[in-house]
């Protein structure tokens, strides 16, 4: 899908591009790469998130030149950021803010796959690497609450290093070796902020991936029907999409500077503000908002092994998804019983989140186990029978002809001419 | 279906909020600080008689680690001039040193100075005050749910009538806001615990909100300039966003026409 007629015209830039043909691929994917004409602002996520990993990552680069990864300085270092360096608060409020913006927009990107059906043939591959990011971004930001070395982080990062001891017979050497020892200290600190600093070049590299194999098949759309090959169906990427993004991230950047600027904190514990203490526990130990689903789904399990598998289980569901997911038709515009499914998985995982920052007991408890529970009914169950038993609306042959009889799959399509 | 999913993402987040400043048993005493709001901005006058509050009741018990003697004279709190400054540091015998004998000595405090606390170590501070520890105020507002509010609410929440179904052992008070009614810290400010110089009243009221101004500038000293940056940030997004939108659609009106 990336097919360019770029031929330089200047002298120089002939030279280097048949050296190094930079500005071929600068030409074929970020200028002429044909984009479906009818994508929606769902479809502007994917420049969002890339503006939020690079702010996360200069951000981040500076927050770093005045840190000190030190069980008995990190704390003050902190303050010293917010006080003495200059505009240091605006900065660590950005990266702070930050991840849980990046979050947002990753959740939004999510649901909009699965809305459209962007994780089925052929972008499987996608879909793998984008699960794949997402892990990453969870490691990453735990990681980096870790850092400030406030209460929440020193307690979040033990509970959350403790699960690994639910693995049987190597669950506490496994521990041990996490922490760097017997407890977590400044050895668990230390090595934090370092996989801290290597996560986010590991993220560039797979969102590269993630990029390059979007460019193979070209993006899905909202009628999730393949493009026809003449150009009808598609609009360069400039300045159609440039622009259209440019819009969306400014509307994204508002919200964002409302927190940053207005309710810096709103987002985190205030316990994470006294600095960290192993004799005091804090009454009620939550992860940061983004992670809540899955802390329910690992509370609502009364073994502790059990918990530790439902919550990984949860996210590692994700990466075969598109074989769960039998239905030929990609989008749910014309899947009238998978679009309210959708939209229960929705409502049930901000259920879950909801859950994830209550006391795990009485009516919350019960609720937070019906909600995992349908959590996995949702993909274990009702994706696969969906395919089977759904009775999908008629699918437009193009985006410009709205003419029906067209199929969410080619090749089913074909199949299903050689079938008649 | 756009609305509907905002709405969602909104409910989500404020689902969060309240779930973490959850558990509050009282409600906070509210206070229409100065400080709140878009254009917040803190009341020099009250800074300054906060700090004074500070430094002849809180300073005896609680230390303020993270700030300076320079910082009461920075843009943005309370603003004392350079010679009060001054002034205020050399009231504090600092520990410096080793000097070329290889001595610890004290000197009169400077503005680069850190604020002098009350007790060498932690343990010495649960010594003198019965085994508890009177925190850092450095960010106190900042470490409790309901912040500024919370603060002013402890202070003014001290009650001569016990309800009794509390019981109280000795050196443990009773307080209407404190999470569990009990507190170890005696009941700090009275009226007329201060003796302000430019006249105010000193009452209970008047003494717990001006030191919690402080506090609040003490935990978020750039509070008036992020306020301000925001502001202009703000705008500066709304004025873009609008021209690209119209730029926006001038660029898809071919494409629209075709369709």
């Amino acid at each position: 899908m990336s097919s360019t007629d770029y031929k330089p015209t200047s002298k120089l830039a002939k030279w280097f591009d048949e050296r190094l043909p930079l500005l071929t691929l600068y030409h074929g994917h970020l200028r002429q790469y044909p984009t479906p004409i009818n994508l929606n602002y769902w479809w502007t996520f994917g420049g969002i998130l890339t503006f939020c990993l690079i702010t996360q990552i200069i951000t981040g680069i500076i927050l770093a030149m005045h840190y000190t990864a030190h069980a008995g300085f990190a704390f003050g270092s902190v303050e010293h950021i917010m006080r003495d360096v200059n505009y240091g608060w605006m900065i660590r409020y950005i990266h702070a803010n930050g991840a849980s913006m990046f979050f947002l927009a990753v959740y939004i990107h999510i649901f909009r796959a699965l809305y459209y059906g962007s994780y089925k043939s052929p972008r499987e591959v996608i879909w793998i690497i984008g699960i794949l990011i997402y892990v990453l971004m969870m490691a990453a930001a735990f990681m980096g609450y870790v850092l400030p070395w406030g209460q929440m982080s020193f307690w979040g990062a033990t509970v959350i290093t403790n699960l690994f001891s639910a693995i049987p017979l190597v669950g506490e050497s496994i521990t041990q070796w996490l922490w760097g020892g017997f407890a977590v200290d400044n050895p668990t600190l230390n090595r934090f902020f370092s996989l801290h600093y290597l996560i986010p070049f590991l993220i560039l590299g797979l969102v590269i991936l993630h990029v390059w194999a979007l460019h193979v098949p070209g993006n899905n759309n909202p009628l999730g029907i393949d493009l026809k090959k003449d150009k009808t169906d598609t609009v360069p990427f400039h300045p159609y999409i440039v622009i259209k993004d440019l819009f969306a991230l400014l509307v994204f950047l508002i919200i964002f500077s409302g927190f940053v600027f207005y309710a810096p904190n709103v987002l985190g514990h205030s316990d994470n503000y006294i600095p960290a203490n192993p004799l005091i526990t804090p009454s009620h130990i939550v992860p940061e908002w983004y992670l809540l689903p899955f802390y329910a789904i690992l509370r609502s399990v009364p073994d502790k092994l059990g918990g530790v598998l439902l919550m990984f289980g949860a996210i590692f569901i994700l990466f075969v998804l598109p074989w769960l997911d039998t239905s030929k038709v990609r989008s749910a515009v014309f899947r009238p019983i998978y679009k309210q499914f959708y939209w229960l998985l929705v409502i049930d995982v901000i259920v879950l989140g909801y859950m994830g920052a209550q006391a795990p007991e009485g009516v919350y408890l019960i609720i937070s186990r019906v909600a995992t529970i349908y959590y996995f009914v949702h993909f274990l169950i009702i994706m696969p029978v969906l395919g089977f038993i759904e009775k999908t609306k008629p699918v437009p042959i193009s985006i410009a002809d709205p003419i029906l009889g067209g199929s969410g799959n080619k090749s089913f399509a074909k199949k299903n001419r050689n079938l008649h | 279906m756009i609305k509907k999913i905002l709405i969602f993402i909104f409910i989500t987040f404020a689902l969060q909020v309240n779930a973490y400043s959850a558990g509050d048993q009282q409600k906070l005493l509210k206070v229409d600080w100065t400080f709140h709001g878009v254009f917040g901005k803190f009341e020099r006058s009250s800074l300054q008689r906060g700090y004074q509050v500070y430094k002849e009741v809180c300073a005896s018990c609680h230390s303020m680690q993270y700030l300076s003697y320079r910082n009461l004279g920075e843009k943005g709190g309370p603003e004392f001039s350079e010679a009060e400054v001054k002034a205020l540091a050399s009231q504090f015998q600092i520990k410096d040193g080793p000097n070329a004998q290889g001595e610890m000595f004290e000197r009169p405090g400077i503005p680069s100075d850190k604020f002098k606390s009350p007790f060498p170590n932690e343990n010495a501070a649960r010594a003198v005050n019965g085994g508890a520890y009177p925190p850092d105020l450095s960010v106190i507002v900042k470490a409790r749910p309901g912040g500024a509010d919370y603060i002013y609410s402890v202070l003014m929440g001290y009650e001569e009538k016990v309800p009794e179904n509390i019981k109280l052992d000795s050196g443990v008070y009773y307080n209407k806001y404190m999470p569990g009614n009990k507190i170890r810290m005696p009941k700090p400010i009275n009226d007329g615990a201060v003796e302000y110089s430019d006249g105010t009243k000193a009452t209970v009221a008047q003494l717990s909100k001006d030191v919690t101004a402080f506090l609040t500038w003490a935990a978020e000293p750039h509070l008036e300039a992020r306020k301000r940056i925001g502001f202009k940030t703000i705008l500066y997004l709304i004025i873009f966003s609008i021209l690209v939108y119209f730029s926006m659609r001038k660029i898809w009106s071919s494409i629209e026409s075709k369709m």
